[in-house]
């Protein structure tokens, strides 16, 4: 992790002050249809940062760009001041991944997928199986560790795939639905994971449609509808005085004002 | 609703096709395939008509009854082959049981093998050309044949439905059931043989059939032509009766299984057992050759061409003694061995698209296209050569010529560097649609065929081409029993085999470098 801040200095068109992840003039498009419409962001470091839209939004879209799993078409993605798309190695090895809606290797253990994802990494075998051990731990898997992936619920598939991400200890961990099918015992023990990992000087963004557990989780949070940045700050910037549901809707609009569905009454 | 269901079934179809215009090709071709087997089905059965009524019988009743069997059976080995209308799906609309079950029991007749099927068991009629009252009956018992068919397919599927969501069936049934398939050749030589010997039973045989639901509903016209209208009567009964209780069978199941969601059983064990993990040294290479080497054993897409593979080298020998005795089996065996061995090496080349879109984590890890090559060629490496030594080996021991041992050698050692090195090459320039992870071995969606035989053809082609060196040198140490040959043949297997392979390696490495997001963006298509 040392040669990177070397390398931060050589890409000239980094931001001054590197932030955690920026992004500048991300777009792509799938056919004629605009995903993402040229976003541009700033996630500073040290912060949890939430991403939230409405379904279809372009959220994911954005995330796989911005960690180098989509080429965009347009736009520049910096992660601590390295470019993602021109140094891609160097720039993954500040990211831990958790996204959403892609299979694992499920016919692995996991334990088995949780040592993959650290190999896979160039660690050391010790250090990898400390690690291991630590995470199954910690995400209440201990007792499934032999347990095949693919025999898992999808909560703690969820969890093991969270593993994968933390195990090479990412300078910023980029997480996709994180909460989705969640325990909420587990889900507990995640934010406390996570809040553990933010005080001590990494970068959280999570994308979630729940309002409630971003304003709860979150110290900035950005507001993402159509492929477009509606809004972007700390939550209190960005929510004012109403909460951050009441705002996202505001924001988002789409809300039905008509008197809803009449028939739908029992009585 | 009944034609809710069918308009359903066009449109699932239709939307399939829409997705690309490759499988558009696939449907075509499988059409066509389909149309050529009915054209050839019903020109055989009318010149079957010119036979007298006895023959007619016997020869329907006979491939009728195989007709059945196959409809039992093969939903049963390909388990989840067309699960367009899945039951499951229905079970949270109210839909009226004797809704539900004609709609599916028809919509199984929109597809290619129930089409066929239909047309052909109507078709029948064609045979009795010269018994017009004979024709019209086997119109209906044609029809009624069909019907059966598909409902007994439906049946078997529901019935068999609680048993196949089991994880571990879906894997077992998908590997094992590949052995009979793979062994065909041998098995329809050794019953013809058989059959040639009971001539004279078959018409016995189709006597007996005729009186089981199995032959029942083919016997009918038979019984009409020949006059006995108590036989015929009887048969219908049978037919008849045999259509209901299948319906009632497949009713039970299908009520059962709607109101039963799936539910996978579950073994906790804690950690400890790494596996190949700890075989292999800890580097991205070493963990992705570990992980590919534990799906070659533990994912039955992987696990069914390693059965497949060691078994083509006995079906050529059991060819080869049918043809020119026994006393070419050991130099077979060792040949054989070398084509099982490519083939192995050979199934890296969608090593991608089976990973599907979990090969986001090596993209995300920031895999080095090197290790990610170097890993998966090792596995499927060290399997092949494996295999291919063994088989030489065998070969050597049974033919009790060690001499040329070399030749083969060199043939299966040549055969595997260079099929690793194309194949690594292949997998990060070419994406197919391979079955998805948990899906039967058997399953090839429809049109996926066209574009992956051509890429595969050309994969074979270029192969062949890379060892031909190898196969002259063998081919004429073998021949010509020169061992001296041979030995040359393995120097050249080996050093053509390495730089083939690290050259596959190299270029493989360097295209998966540039295009490893769009191979993700390719088998995401597909999921």
């Amino acid at each position: 992790m040392t040669d990177f801040s070397a390398h931060a200095t050589t890409v000239p068109a980094a931001p001054q002050q590197p932030a955690a992840l920026a992004i500048r003039g991300l777009a792509k498009a799938f056919g004629s249809k605009a995903a993402v419409n040229g976003i541009n962001l700033d996630v500073p470091a040290g912060s949890f940062y939430g991403l939230v839209g409405p379904n279809g939004a372009g959220k994911t879209t954005s995330l796989s760009m911005a960690t180098g799993l989509l080429r965009p078409d347009a736009g520049q993605v910096w992660v601590h001041g390295v470019d993602v798309w021109a140094h891609q190695l160097e720039a993954k090895r500040l990211m831990g991944l958790l996204p959403d809606g892609v299979r694992l290797f499920d016919r692995l253990s996991g334990e088995q997928l949780v040592t993959y994802a650290g190999l896979l990494r160039g660690m050391d075998r010790d250090t990898v199986a400390h690690r291991v051990h630590d995470l199954l731990a910690a995400l209440d898997l201990a007792k499934d560790a032999g347990t095949l992936v693919v025999d898992y619920s999808a909560g703690m598939t969820k969890k093991i795939a969270l593993a994968a991400a933390l195990i090479h200890a990412p300078r910023l961990l980029v997480l996709d639905e994180p909460f989705e099918s969640v325990d909420p015992v587990s889900a507990a023990n995640i934010r406390d994971i996570l809040h553990d990992y933010v005080a001590s000087g990494g970068t959280v963004i999570v994308s979630s449609h729940v309002m409630d557990l971003v304003q709860r989780m979150c110290d900035h949070v950005a507001v993402i509808a159509a492929g477009t940045v509606l809004a972007a700050g700390t939550v209190d910037q960005v929510r004012g005085d109403l909460s951050l549901e009441d705002r996202f809707v505001e924001l988002v609009g789409g809300r039905n004002q008509t008197a809803g569905l009449q028939w739908l009454r029992t009585s | 609703m009944v034609a809710h269901l069918l308009r359903l079934k066009i449109a699932l179809l239709r939307n399939s096709l829409r997705r690309s215009t490759m499988q558009l090709v696939g449907l075509a071709i499988g059409a066509l395939y389909g149309l050529g087997i009915l054209g050839t089905a019903l020109v055989g059965l009318a010149v079957l008509g010119t036979q007298g009524p006895e023959v007619v019988g016997t020869v329907l009743v006979l491939a009728g009854s195989a007709l059945f069997l196959g409809w039992l059976i093969i939903p049963v080995v390909a388990s989840g082959l067309d699960m367009t209308l899945d039951p499951a799906r229905f079970s949270t609309y109210s839909i009226p049981m004797r809704q539900l079950l004609a709609g599916l029991a028809l919509s199984g007749f929109i597809g290619i093998p129930g089409a066929i099927t239909l047309l052909a068991s109507m078709g029948t009629a064609a045979a009795w050309w010269q018994h017009p009252g004979a024709a019209a009956v086997a119109l209906f018992c044609g029809a009624v044949a069909a019907l059966t068919c598909v409902v007994a397919s439906r049946a078997i599927t529901a019935a068999s439905a609680s048993l196949a969501s089991s994880r571990k069936f879906k894997d077992l049934s998908g590997v094992v059931l590949l052995v009979p398939l793979v062994l065909l050749g041998p098995i329809t030589t050794s019953l013809t043989a058989g059959v040639q010997g009971v001539r004279d039973y078959l018409p016995d045989l189709a006597n007996t059939l005729s009186w089981t639901p199995l032959g029942a509903v083919w016997a009918v016209p038979a019984a009409v032509a020949a006059g006995q209208w108590a036989a015929a009567g009887g048969k219908l009964a049978i037919a008849l009766a045999a259509l209901a209780v299948l319906t009632w069978i497949w009713k039970a199941c299908l009520a059962k299984a709607l109101v039963t969601p799936p539910h996978a059983g579950n073994l906790r064990r804690s950690a400890g057992n790494l596996g190949f993990f700890r075989l292999f040294a800890a580097s991205p290479a070493g963990a992705v050759a570990a992980r590919s080497l534990t799906y070659w054993f533990r994912d039955p897409r992987y696990s069914a061409g390693l059965i497949i593979a060691p078994l083509l080298p006995l079906v050529f020998v059991f060819a080869s003694s049918q043809a020119a005795g026994g006393g070419s089996t050991g130099v077979v065996l060792g040949l054989g061995g070398a084509l099982a061995a490519f083939l192995v090496v050979w199934s890296i080349s969608s090593d991608i698209s089976y990973d599907n879109t979990a090969f986001a984590l090596h993209l995300g890890a920031g895999v080095p296209g090197a290790a990610d090559r170097a890993g998966r060629a090792a596995a499927a490496g060290i399997l092949a050569l494996a295999l291919g030594i063994l088989y030489a080996l065998a070969g050597a021991v049974i033919s009790g010529s060690w001499a040329l041992l070399p030749a083969t050698l060199g043939l299966t050692i040549g055969a595997v560097g260079s099929g690793l090195g194309l194949a690594s090459v292949f997998s990060a320039r070419f994406t197919m649609n391979a079955p998805l992870p948990g899906d039967s071995p058997l399953k090839s969606k429809p049109g996926n065929n066209f574009s992956a035989m051509v890429v595969q053809f050309s994969g074979f082609a270029g192969v062949g081409v890379l060892v031909v060196p190898e196969l002259v040198l063998t081919t004429i140490a073998l021949a010509g029993n020169r061992p001296a040959l041979g030995w040359i043949s393995l120097a050249t297997g080996a050093v053509l085999g390495a730089v083939f392979l690290a050259a596959g390696l190299r270029i493989g490495a360097r295209l998966y470098d540039r295009r490893a997001p769009e191979l993700l963006l390719a088998v995401s298509a597909d999921r």
